[in-house]
């Protein structure tokens, strides 16, 4: 074997290893090479998690030696979102008032992953507390992206997106309030899912807005993603807004889209989400992306969801308020950094006060100002209340769609990449990143961002598609189909086209 | 439409305990404001007829039996507190002297 | 800010209850917070133990732990449904938990997993008897789900209390222990007697959650705590003309935890809003804190800063929607209603209302019920339980339910009277054995060789020995004195360590001195 085993795919390591040609320690220690020589420029990491990444593929190698039945992703390695809390490792949320915060409990993803057998690679870097969308947010630094080291990887999952696109992990774990798994997918010329809400426990994921938040799979390829999401998808006990079904048959319907047929599949293009507001070349890749779909066998045609107009005025008001009560929490008596008041008696309000004001960042301040504006008496029901009744409009236009088509389809952000620095101070105009992938976490339905292309400023544009509640397969099956026809007419992977980062032997065998 | 003023804004870091300093209160009054703008829009999509959505996906009655699961060693319960003292979690004075 | 700083109204300047009762109508309401005797906590696993060691019943959920989730309690949710039914209310078609938020040190997650809008049960009424048999309804408006706060410890300032304490220590093994809070309706008309409607209220509320087995129901553990709001208006001659007059502001007194301050804190703060109205002082609505050393109120936290607690549905959780046949099922749960239990049991005993009110105060109902099950006579049971084991219980300063003694063991008791074996000082004695831990009755009876002497030979040669040592009451009695036989009985009493049958002695002396 000569080749780089960071350029393969999870579903490609997983034969490799079943069949004895190369051993879960040397795919660990590989990826873990490669984050060594690229993540300085990259800032996908901030926690590498060396040891034990390799004494797990050390105990998958033995466990195989010994002839264990093994799960399909044993010993593929993976990158954990840091807002995923993972015992005795710690967990930041890419947050100051985090940082020396070690769990004493796995997130029940984390647990499941760990139960299939894959070494964790180390914690991703994200917007502090998942709030932003290009991971400029974190305490610890920027993330920057694989395709130009100038521009944000997209948020708040911009850590595990660039991971993966940087070729440092195959698989990444990632949250999804907004559209932090598919917008930094867009970006980074990967893929990104979210499951319907409830379909993957939200134990252990530190909320930001708890009724918008799941977690869900990032990978280079969409098969790999639905290979993932079968490892962490499931009923969960402990979180009681965990669906009761069994796991979707993600792989079996990526597997089928992969065979390229996607004839008798009714495909609903969101008249609401094209045209103002989105980049030219995203919407030229969109279209080519429409024409594969069509070409397909699929049946297309225009859906109106006139509600889709209010989600981000919705969103901007559950998400935060949500926000704040979920972030009270970290008020410095039980666990996390406690800061002394400047000046005054040091009562605990005083303490809660300071140590606040100096641990979060102003987009953390910002979101929980705002939240405790939109709860809070005499406001409650013009904000928080209308919000939520919006909620209710995006579920009537939903349902109306369903009746017409399977799934739908959009661009997965209005815009490339944009620079570091360019949105900072304008989080208006931050905020209308997440256009297109709002409606999904507000009606808790199943989306998927795959690579469609690079725009004419050469860098990813990604196209979403949205299933029914319950409904994840279908994402797999419409994305692997769209995926296999564009990497056959580009011969191969978008990120094949990505600047080569690191020394030219960095990862290799 | 409704501007949020700097006052409003230290009232609402006072509620949700974040000291903010006067710089703070000037920037974030600007664009609390310009925030509010953007999203009042949202009382005008609906009226009293419709109904409110908090839960995406519509469950009801998930209970948990009664049953006693292992709980956290208290040197685990501990372990990330600022302070602790006798096995307890040691924090500041809640009160300051009696006025 | 705090009222403590005015001339006039410094503590100890209340008016007396009956000056205020003269010029003032009050109206009060009743918070009740109930905790369950559910083996685990309302949203986790946690055991609800009382007295374990500090932060050994915790873990993520109940420590509020990031990324950690609720998940509600079955037995908790039946448990309220239950009471609710108790309490004659409406039971919720859907019904959902809140966040109600608000920060400080002793809640984990800075908010309360409450309910606000939905709760689970709403307008029901609570029917009692006063004292003197008057028969009161209580409106209750709502009665719902929530989870308790940790426990604070203050540590240095002046005996533990939390002014002027250096720092605080945090248990969280009582957080997240599910609790029911029973909100009544303003409760208006009783005029003076509303000390003791609040009293009753709570001790009859007590009585419906016992007998519901919900909860351990004790006050003196916290396991029942009541906050009293209370107001007062200017009184006007009319029913009706009263019901018109505006309610006037209103404290919330906290920390009343049991039935007798729950009487003296309404009377105390009566008279000292009275005394502030009557100067012309505007009462300030605030939290105040009721100490049983005093037997007054001082403020609590200003509410200067009004409280917003920003409530919200609680996204972690799903609303709870009770079918008909649940509720149904619970309902056919439910225990005869305490005040029809008590009327069934007196008119099954045949007690006097005074018997029976010494019974109930006492709260020995249920002993007495299971004495008579094991067998007791009712009177017989009623006697040992309100008097001989009542006052023990009071000189040991426990509750009754502790003793060492049993029902059965008072049953034994009675049978060995009814039987003869036992006179009734020589059943007093066996009980005191008993109550010392030395064993059943009968066995104490047996090791402390107490018998009645019931040998006619041994009794007949102690009364001639008794006779014969006192001639001249020998003569009165032969003389037709039978009064004069009582010497002799106490005598021979005496001689027999009293354990002779007092009205057998007496029959033989009559036969022997008549000789």
């Amino acid at each position: 074997m000569s080749e780089d085993l960071t350029r393969l795919s999870a579903a490609e390591l997983s034969t490799l290893m079943a069949d004895g040609e190369v051993s879960a320690r040397e795919v660990t220690e590989a990826h873990l090479a490669r984050i060594h020589d690229v993540d300085d420029d990259v800032h996908a990491f901030v926690l590498v998690n060396d040891t034990d990444a390799i004494l797990e593929a050390r105990r998958v190698d033995e466990a195989r030696y010994r002839g264990e039945e093994l799960g399909p992703l044993a010993g593929v390695p993976i990158a954990v979102k840091d807002l995923l809390t993972t015992r005795g490792m710690r967990t930041t949320c890419g947050s100051r008032i985090l940082e020396d915060w070690v769990p004493v409990y796995d997130a029940t993803v984390v647990a499941k992953v760990r139960d299939a057998g894959m070494p964790i690679l180390g914690k991703t870097n994200m917007d502090e507390f998942a709030m932003g969308s290009s991971t400029e947010h974190s305490a610890f630094g920027p993330t920057h992206n694989p395709w130009d080291l100038d521009r944000i990887p997209g948020g708040s999952g911009g850590g595990s997106s660039a991971a993966v696109a940087a070729f440092e992990a195959p698989l990444a774990l990632g949250t999804d309030t907004g559209g932090s798994i598919r917008q930094p997918a867009a970006v980074t010329g990967t893929v990104g899912a979210k499951p319907t809400y409830g379909a993957v426990s939200r134990y252990g994921l530190v909320a930001m807005a708890s009724s918008l938040d799941q977690v869900g799979p990032c990978s280079r390829t969409v098969l790999d993603a639905a290979m993932l999401h079968e490892v962490i998808g499931g009923h969960d006990p402990h979180d009681a807004t965990s669906l009761p079904e069994p796991v979707a048959p993600a792989v079996a319907y990526a597997r089928q889209g992969m065979a390229g047929d996607l004839r008798g599949v009714r495909i609903g293009i969101v008249g609401e989400l094209r045209g103002d507001g989105f980049q030219q070349g995203v919407l030229e890749r969109y279209a080519e992306a429409l024409g594969v779909l069509e070409d397909l066998g699929a049946e297309m045609q225009v859906v109106s969801c006139p509600s889709f107009a209010y989600t981000l005025a919705a969103y901007y008001l559950i998400m935060p308020s949500e926000a704040s009560s979920n972030l009270a929490r970290f008020d410095a008596m039980r666990y996390g950094l406690r800061l002394s008041p400047q000046g005054g008696p040091v009562t605990a309000e005083a303490v809660m006060g300071a140590t606040r004001e100096a641990a979060f960042g102003p987009e953390v301040k910002r979101r929980v100002i705002l939240g405790t504006y939109a709860l809070s008496a005499g406001y409650r029901d013009a904000y928080y209340g209308s919000a939520q009744k919006v909620r209710t409009l995006v579920q009537e236009d939903l349902a109306h769609a369903w009746e017409a088509v399977d799934v739908l389809v959009s661009p997965t952000c209005p815009t490339t990449a944009f620079r570091i620095g360019e949105k900072v101070d304008n989080p208006m105009a931050m905020y209308l990143s997440d256009t297109a992938t709002i409606p999904a976490n507000l009606a808790g339905i199943p989306g998927i961002s795959v690579p469609a292309g690079l725009a004419e400023d050469g860098l990813p544009v990604g196209v979403q598609v949205l299933a029914p509640a319950r409904a994840d397969a279908w994402i797999y099956r419409v994305g692997a189909a769209l995926e296999a026809v564009l990497t056959e007419r580009w011969g191969g992977g978008l990120l094949d086209r990505a600047p080569m980062l690191g020394t030219p032997t960095g990862g290799a065998r | 439409m409704s501007a949020i003023t700097r006052e409003d804004v230290a009232r609402l870091g006072a509620l949700a305990r974040i000291h903010l300093t006067d710089g703070e209160l000037d920037v974030l009054a600007g664009q609390l404001t310009a925030i509010v703008d953007a999203v009042a829009v949202v009382s005008s999509a609906v009226d009293d007829s419709t109904p409110a959505t908090s839960h995406p996906i519509p469950l009801t009655n998930v209970f948990r039996p009664d049953t006693v699961t292992a709980s956290l060693s208290r040197a685990e319960a501990l372990s990330s507190a600022p302070a602790d003292q006798d096995g307890q979690f040691r924090v500041p004075q809640i009160l300051g002297e009696e006025p | 800010m705090s009222e403590m700083s005015g001339p006039t109204a410094r503590a100890g300047h209340a008016m007396s209850f009956e000056a205020a009762m003269e010029r003032f109508d009050p109206v009060f309401g009743i918070e009740v917070h109930v905790e369950l005797n559910t083996a685990t906590k309302m949203f986790c696993g946690c055991a609800t133990a009382f007295g374990a060691p500090p932060n050994t019943q915790v873990c993520p959920v109940c420590l509020g732990l990031p990324g950690a989730m609720p998940t509600a309690n079955v037995e908790a949710v039946e448990s309220a449904i239950r009471l609710g039914l108790a309490l004659n209310c409406s039971i919720a078609a859907s019904s959902r938990f809140a966040r109600k938020n608000y920060f400080y040190p002793d809640l984990a997650k800075d908010y309360q997993i409450s309910q606000y809008d939905e709760p689970i049960n709403y307008d029901g009424h609570l029917t009692f008897e006063l004292d003197d048999g008057t028969s009161v309804r209580v409106e209750i408006e709502r009665a719902h789900m929530e989870e308790d706060a940790a426990k604070l410890t203050h540590v240095g300032g002046a005996a533990g209390r939390i002014h002027g304490a250096a720092y605080s220590l945090v248990d969280y093994n009582r957080a997240g222990v599910p609790l029911i809070e029973i909100v009544t309706k303003p409760v208006q008309g009783m005029g003076s007697r509303a000390p003791e409607v609040a009293r009753a209220y709570v001790a009859a509320l007590r009585d419906v959650v016992r007998a519901l087995e919900i909860s351990d129901a004790r006050m003196d553990q916290g396991s029942i705590r009541a906050d009293v709001n209370l107001s007062l208006r200017p009184r006007v001659d009319g029913e009706d003309a009263q019901r018109a007059v505006p309610l006037g502001k209103r404290t919330e007194t906290k920390n009343v935890n049991s039935l007798r301050t729950i009487e003296l804190a309404v009377r105390y703060e009566c008279g000292r809003q009275a005394a502030l109205l009557a100067a012309g002082r505007p009462v300030v609505q605030e939290t105040r804190h009721f100490h049983e050393d005093t037997g007054r109120t001082t403020p609590g936290r200003s509410k200067e800063e009004a409280e917003d607690y920003r409530y919200f549905p609680e996204p972690d959780l799903l609303p709870v929607v009770p079918s008909r046949d649940w509720v149904e099922k619970l309902r056919a749960t439910l225990p005869e209603p305490p005040a029809e239990r008590r009327r069934r049991l007196q008119r099954e005993w045949g007690f006097t209302d005074l018997e029976m009110r010494d019974a109930v105060r006492g709260g020995v109902l249920t002993l007495i019920e299971e004495t008579v099950a094991a067998g007791a006579p009712p009177a017989g049971a009623r006697k040992w339980w309100t008097g001989e084991l009542m006052r023990a219980a009071n000189d040991a300063g426990v509750d009754i339910a502790q003793l060492p003694v049993t029902p059965a063991h008072v049953a034994e008791l009675e049978g060995l009277i009814a039987g003869g074996a036992l006179t009734d000082k020589l059943a007093r004695q066996a009980l005191a054995g008993t109550l010392a831990g030395e064993g059943s009755p009968a066995d104490v009876a047996q090791a402390r060789g107490l018998a009645v002497v019931s040998d006619d030979g041994a009794l007949v040669a102690a009364v001639d020995a008794a006779l014969a040592a006192n001639p001249d009451v020998a003569r009165k009695i032969r003389g037709g004195k039978i009064a004069a036989a009582g010497a002799i009985v106490g005598a021979v009493m005496k001689a027999t360590r009293g354990q002779a049958d007092a009205a057998r002695v007496r029959e033989l002396i009559l036969g022997r001195g008549g000789e």
